[in-house]
């Protein structure tokens, strides 16, 4: 496979930020909040394809480290919300981008004790432990009076800096966040997949005992494998928390893990190149149903329902047919028409 | 003393049911090598095939069967136009071993999402055939019912059921061969195709007892969005994990297990640690053991 030089990458990524910036200037308010959205999905699926489109290990419990990430970024973060709540505010107050990295610090923590679980633990196993996770961590917030309980905890990144001008709304400002956000995350995993450990993870996936003969501490890569992506799903979260607004452990549901390894499966596990696809897909899908729903004039049930029957439907057929995602398919056809021609 | 022992009681019959789910789990893994994770759905669905049978039947024991063989089907559908599809395309690749498990998720989201356009949103009743009302002893109350106690000895009953099934006759050597090798199942003369579609139409109409049996064993109602459900997926999954999905009996004991340990959770500690206990027996059990209770040590490697 052909690569891109690094110049060329940082180019193609600035210049991508750009068109992300003229765009967010042309649509109207509630699309650049769902592009804050799928922004964060970006970083999510983005963390499920580091973990088993390369280390080969699958995690069902990716929204619950999210969680972490959120409630993190909520604790360390801005204390308005507490006090507008009339709690006792935790006396942290930092600037927004220290929030993040709290997130990811805690998240990759967790994701690293679990990695030293899930080093041991094959397939079956390991998406136990990690739906069990999901399940349950959610829930503990719940016994702890400073996370806020059922209601959770406020996450407020705040106003526009006033130096950005008058037309700077607050949806936009959360969207550029996010938007730089993920073009920096994305920019740093393609460069950690294209190391080394990119390397040594690929060789894990095709098989552990082979990549144990050729030197490789296969337990260290997949504990550090679980641990970045338990990091990216942690900065997701801390982005989600500030497109709600707000923490709670019905902010992260089993669904939440779900919806992220379906965004994986529909972007193509084994390649960053369409991480876009299936975050896209979440958000629209719903949208596009509703829409069309309302003007057939169907019940509210069939319009609850039908965008999860969509996007399932769309998830199995991906699997069956085209496994490892539509931009690899395209790549391996247009190589193989390459190949006919020389 | 007497809170113990109903808690104990309580513990024992929700675990029974958690058992069963877990059953209809490794009975997919051992002809398949699938985590069947739509199995609470089936389950879900099976118990509005009950439902429907209520209307034209009286007995809920004859509905139980209706809806076991309901569920059967379903799942024998499901196995031919899915999974058999789907192992035949993705046999390869870096996805080979997560696709299964991604594709039952789809489907679980598929008949979640297919059942309120059926059946609507809001709950059905299924009253229970038997009284829920506890025997007593003198004056006190027992929290263990006729209902309770027919569960508990349905649940022996499919154990032996299976297990006989799975040791003694030929359809179970047939099972266990296609598990451990299609390739020389298939040599030897068994048709792999029939035999897979089999398990899962056992595993279904096990799957559709849990349902149909939880629903009775609590308030009665059912709904789509059931808590009860989505607990039933994670504890019968997480059971089937801690017996160390090969074995029928460790399904039983991760079942019990782990009915006991939240049933005490529920009734001495918090109700918020409720949904985290299983995660922490599941824990302590894979780190004491990673091949599960009753798994073998060396087994595949998946």
């Amino acid at each position: 496979m052909h690569k891109l030089s690094n110049f060329v990458r940082i180019i193609l990524f600035i210049v991508l930020g750009v068109v992300i910036f003229i765009l967010s200037n042309i649509v109207d308010e509630y699309r650049v909040t769902q592009g804050t959205t799928i922004a964060a999905y970006v970083v999510g699926i983005a963390s499920i394809i580091l973990l088993t489109g390369y280390s080969g290990q699958v995690s069902l419990g990716h929204g619950a480290l999210m969680g972490v990430g959120g409630y993190t970024a909520a604790l360390v973060g801005d204390q308005a919300g507490a006090k507008l709540m009339g709690e006792t505010a935790t006396g942290v107050n930092l600037p927004i981008p220290l929030t993040f990295v709290a997130a990811i610090l805690a998240a990759a923590g967790i994701g690293a004790l679990l990695g030293v679980a899930a080093a041991r633990l094959s397939g079956p196993y390991l998406a136990g432990t990690t739906l069990a996770l999901a399940v349950g961590l959610p829930s503990v917030a719940n016994q702890f009076k400073s996370l806020g309980g059922e209601q959770g905890l406020f996450y407020i990144v705040g106003d526009p800096p006033t130096a950005l001008g008058e037309g700077v709304t607050q949806s936009k400002w959360y969207f550029w966040i996010a938007a730089l956000t993920t073009l920096i995350a994305i920019f740093w995993l393609q460069n950690v997949m294209r190391s080394r450990y990119g390397r040594i993870w690929k060789a894990v996936r095709g098989s552990d005992v082979a990549a144990e003969l050729a030197g490789i501490n296969v337990a260290r890569a997949k504990i550090l494998a679980f641990t970045l992506s338990a990091g990216l799903a942690g900065l997701a979260g801390a982005l989600w928390a500030m497109t709600i607004g707000t923490v709670s452990p019905s902010a992260f549901p089993l669904a939440l893990s779900f919806s992220l390894l379906t965004g994986a499966v529909l972007s193509g596990v084994t390649t960053l190149g369409g991480v876009m696809i299936g975050a896209v897909i979440l958000v629209a899908i719903p949208e596009i149903v509703h829409s069309v729903v309302d003007r057939v004039g169907a019940s509210q049930t069939v319009a609850d329902n039908l965008p999860s029957l969509i996007v399932s439907a769309l998830l199995i057929l991906t699997v069956i047919f085209v496994p490892n995602g539509p931009v690899e398919q395209m790549r391996s056809k247009s190589m193989k028409k390459k190949a006919r021609h020389h | 003393m007497f809170e113990f022992i109903n808690t104990l009681l309580i513990g024992l019959t929700s675990g029974a049911i958690y058992a069963l789910m877990a059953l209809s789990i490794v009975l997919v893994w051992r002809s398949t090598r699938v985590i069947n994770f739509a199995q609470a759905g089936q389950a879900l669905a099976s118990s509005y095939f009950g439902f429907e049978a209520l209307k034209y039947v009286d007995s809920f024991w004859l509905a139980l069967i209706i809806a076991m063989v309901g569920g059967a089907l379903l799942a024998a559908f499901i196995e031919i136009a899915f999974m058999r599809v789907m192992l035949k395309h993705t046999t390869s690749g870096p996805i080979a071993n997560v696709a299964p498990i991604i594709a039952t998720l789809g489907l679980l989201q598929i008949i979640h999402s297919t059942i309120p356009m059926k059946w609507g949103g809001a709950d059905v009743l299924i009253s229970p055939p038997l009284s829920n009302v506890g025997f007593s002893i003198g004056e006190e109350t027992l929290a263990f019912s006729p209902m309770k106690l027919a569960i508990v000895m349905l649940v022996t009953l499919l154990l032996l059921f299976f297990t006989l099934i799975f040791q003694k006759t030929n359809i179970g050597l047939s099972l266990r061969a296609s598990a451990f090798s299609p390739e020389l199942a298939r040599l030897a003369g068994v048709r792999v195709d029939r035999i897979r579609t089999l398990g899962w139409a056992f595993s279904g109409a096990t799957g559709s007892v849990a349902g149909l049996l939880l629903v009775v064993n609590g308030t009665g109602s059912l709904s789509p969005t059931s808590l009860e459900f989505s607990l039933l997926l994670i504890s019968g999954f997480i059971a089937a994990v801690i017996g160390g999905l090969e074995s029928l009996l460790g399904a039983v004991i991760g079942g019990l297990l782990l009915g006991l340990v939240t049933a005490f959770v529920l009734m001495y500690v918090s109700d918020s640690l409720f949904f985290i206990a299983p995660f922490i027996v599941l824990l302590v059990v894979l780190i004491a053991r990673p091949q599960g209770i009753l798994g073998k040590k060396g087994g595949r490697r998946a």
